[in-house]
């Protein structure tokens, strides 16, 4: 029995961040963040050559047979550096449901063009909340509707878009949507679109480090696929990549913090000395710590303890959204003045912990969903 | 990560399981107050023979003589645990002095008290705290003058729990005024029946007196009875203090403590609604899961690390504080969900799980400030674990 990282995690750790060290610096995400969005697709085709975007898929398929603790780690090295790169969807999440698609034939063709270098995204958002009329209809092999809040998908080929049969109307309340946790959970059909079939609208969130989209079909031709994977498993996966994301960016601002309150002097000393900055610092380092055991255990059991997944995945999202705000309103008090400007770029990672935070479910929703799950909370009112 | 337990773990886990199958007769009642009992004794060394308590002690000197491993260790912890049976004696004598003495103490003093204080017949209170000493504990004051082959103690220590049945303590006094403070203190055994030394229980907010005031009027006390050099007492203890601060943040007593607050929340009804189902509550019942999680597994990650002899660093530093702080965030919504029959306490009618969770809220607030203040816990995680300046200080001076 190991509690861990073995040799092989670290060393795969190592290199993703080494590559970003030398490619993905303050200021090339700054330059992305004003719009010279081809930056984006340097750092993805140089992460490609690392291996890291079959990471999930099995070796038979050309993969590299690693599991979700693996993805998390270079999530966790691509929050550090609030990199600019479509990861989580592009390169887990979607191979996450092509390679247990049922099919056979379906499902070589989609894992055929993956490897060619097809990207899909994933629109998850409405099995966790729809508003504002998101959902789509599938009708004789055509799609229609509208996705908000898709992450990622920028520059996609194909979105993969789970159907929610008893979501397809409009005539529930809102009520009745918020109420219906993980009513879509359990479905394991997949809508995959050609993006370019449908309208686009940039949405503009804080973040600046990724971008946000809202898709409309009208009448799209798609192809309904089958997969193992439900639509609850790949927001389970998709959390915990998240909560690794907003890890990274929490230890890099910590790290920042500790290391500018060292340089940083007043009333003729450092202002790292002072109980005052210090007792902050070790409340975050404290509260931080113990979740990155949370954030290996809930993706070591994603692979190997998957009934696990479920409540693990949920805790860890809700427990790092919390600290992830704290860490980020913290490490920017002890920047003072300083945190507060353009200049030091503080800013990327306090917005993007931001965007985790509320990203497939803010912490009180993640939370009533883990109750939920154990039989604890308010029941919800039938439908 | 692997969380299987090889061959030699799994077969383990077995014997310790079978052993409690085997002899749980002859365990006796969880919580014994009376941990002088004969039957706790005899169970005591029932568990050291079979090496389930003082397991990695050498035989030499009355332990199993295992040689350490913190995975078999954690498999002993649990299965009693779950068992619901009562393992080895813990305590201060056990914990604190008998690590020490195997480190710096002499072989007669190995050979004096180590056997006995694992069997539980030597019972140790340990004599640091002063009024004037809590935090900056190495400014203690009370005296060890040399008279002829003795030490003549005078002086008080605070916060010793367990002194009023303890047979001996093991206690840091300041026997060279002139040095610096950290240097003039020394490590003294001495038997609490000495002369000279009065015991006051110290009533605290919970009702109780689980702590003592000891005084020390011309307290007479052989040289022999030093463990290290004169004016080494402060390394000594340190070695000590980590033991104790390594006790103070049992992962799984927070997940025990947290199922007593399901049972609860899934027992008592407000308004004919399960307290488990109110919204509110339970939002703050599973972010202490969420923490609780966090620290268990957090605690599987020093338990690897140390088998492996790796430092965990950061991750070791913040148990106390972590822990100390989820058991009593754990008492302090078992109140809030009670409501006003949350403010019951001692044998009042409608009292529910026997008052303790206002004695855990209040006594856990005694351990956040005993065993290191959670302030100079955030002191040692922001210098040793982050590596921040120390506060600037006036130059050290004889107390």
């Amino acid at each position: 029995m190991y509690f861990g990282l073995s040799e092989e995690q670290n060393m795969l750790r190592e290199t993703v961040a080494r590559f970003l060290e030398d490619h993905a610096s303050l200021d090339v995400v700054r330059a992305y963040a004003q719009g010279e969005a081809h930056l984006a697709e340097a750092l993805s085709e140089g992460l490609s050559q690392l291996g890291v975007s079959q990471l999930v898929l099995p070796e038979a398929d050309g993969g590299a047979g690693l599991g979700l603790l693996e993805a998390a780690l270079v999530q966790q090295e691509l929050g550090k550096c609030v990199a600019p790169v479509a990861f989580m969807a592009q390169a887990v999440l979607a191979p996450l449901v092509l390679r247990e698609i049922e099919d056979q034939t379906m499902r070589q063709h989609h894992i055929a063009q993956f490897m060619a270098g097809k990207k899909y995204g994933v629109a998850l958002t409405e099995a966790v909340a729809a508003r504002e009329n998101g959902a789509v209809l599938v009708d004789n092999g055509r799609l229609s509707g509208r996705l908000n809040f898709v992450l990622d998908a920028a520059h996609a080929d194909y979105l993969l878009i789970p159907l929610l049969s008893h979501r397809a109307s409009d005539s529930q309340s809102d009520a009745e949507f918020d109420a219906g946790f993980d009513d879509g959970s359990t479905s394991h059909e997949w809508a995959c679109v050609a993006i370019a079939s449908g309208r686009v609208e940039a949405l503009k969130t804080i973040d600046r480090t990724r971008p946000f989209h809202v898709y409309h079909f009208d009448q799209a031709e798609c192809t309904v696929v089958r997969s193992k994977a439900s639509a609850g498993r790949i927001i389970d996966a998709a959390r915990i990549l998240i909560a690794a994301d907003s890890f990274g960016a929490a230890e890099e601002m910590l790290a920042r913090a500790v290391a500018y309150a060292q340089e940083r002097q007043q009333f003729g000393r450092a202002i790292g000395s002072f109980q005052a900055v210090k007792h902050l610092c070790a409340e975050m380092a404290a509260n931080l710590e113990p979740v990155r055991a949370l954030l290996w255990y809930a993706a070591y059991a994603f692979d190997a303890v998957p009934d696990e997944a479920p409540l693990m995945s949920r805790l860890l999202k809700a427990r790092m959204s919390e600290i992830g705000r704290d860490i980020a309103r913290g490490t920017t008090e002890v920047h003072g003045g300083m945190g507060f400007t353009d200049l030091l770029g503080l800013h990327f990672w306090f917005k993007r912990i931001g965007v985790n935070r509320q990203l497939l479910g803010g912490p009180e929703h993640v939370r009533a969903e883990a109750a939920h799950a154990q039989g604890w909370g308010m029941q919800r009112p039938a439908l | 990560m692997n969380l299987e337990l090889s061959e030699e773990y799994v077969a383990f886990r077995a014997e310790v399981s079978d052993f409690l199958t085997q002899y749980k007769d002859e365990a006796p009642a969880p919580r014994d107050p009376n941990f002088r009992s004969p039957k706790r004794l005899a169970w005591q060394k029932r568990l050291i023979e079979h090496g389930y308590a003082a397991r990695t002690i050498p035989q030499a000197y009355g332990g199993f003589g295992a040689s350490p491993d913190p995975l078999k260790s954690r498999i002993i912890a649990e299965e009693f645990a779950r068992a619901q049976i009562p393992g080895g004696l813990a305590g201060q004598g056990i914990s604190m002095l008998v690590p020490t003495l195997l480190e710096l103490g002499t072989e007669e003093q190995k050979q004096s008290y180590i056997a006995p204080t694992l069997h539980g017949e030597m019972v140790w209170c340990q004599g640091y705290s002063e009024p004037g000493a809590g935090s900056d504990l190495a400014s203690l004051r009370t005296a060890a003058v040399v008279d002829g082959d003795d030490f003549v103690i005078n002086g008080q220590k605070i916060w010793t729990s367990t002194a009023q049945y303890a047979d001996m303590m093991f206690c840091l006094v300041r026997t060279e005024p002139d040095a610096p403070k950290h240097q003039g203190i020394s490590y003294l055994l001495f038997s609490m029946d000495t002369p000279g030394i009065d015991v006051r229980p110290l009533m605290t907010m919970t009702g109780r007196a689980e702590f003592n005031e000891v005084f020390f009027t011309d307290v007479r006390v052989p040289t022999s009875q030093i463990v290290g050099q004169r004016g080494d007492g402060w390394k000594v203890a340190n070695a000590t203090l980590t033991h104790e601060r390594g006790m103070l943040g049992d992962p799984d007593a927070a997940l025990n403590r947290f199922n007593a607050i399901v049972a609860l929340m899934e027992n008592e009804t407000i308004n004919g609604r399960r307290l488990i189902d109110d919204p509110i509550f339970v939002d703050r019942l599973i972010d202490l899961q969420s923490q609780i999680y966090a620290m268990k597994f957090n605690g599987m990650r020093l338990t690897s690390a140390a088998a492996h002899r790796h430092s965990a660093g950061m991750a070791g530093l913040i148990v106390k504080l972590q822990g100390c702080e989820l058991n009593h965030q754990l008492a302090a919504l078992a109140i809030d969900v009670m409501g006003e029959y949350g403010t019951l306490y001692e044998d009042s009618p409608l009292l529910r799980d026997g008052g303790l969770w206002q004695t855990h809220y209040m006594f856990d607030l005694g351990l956040i400030i005993g065993g290191g203040s959670a302030q100079i816990q955030k002191n040692i995680i922001s210098e040793r674990g982050l590596g921040m300046p120390r506060e600037p200080k006036p130059a050290s001076k004889p107390v």
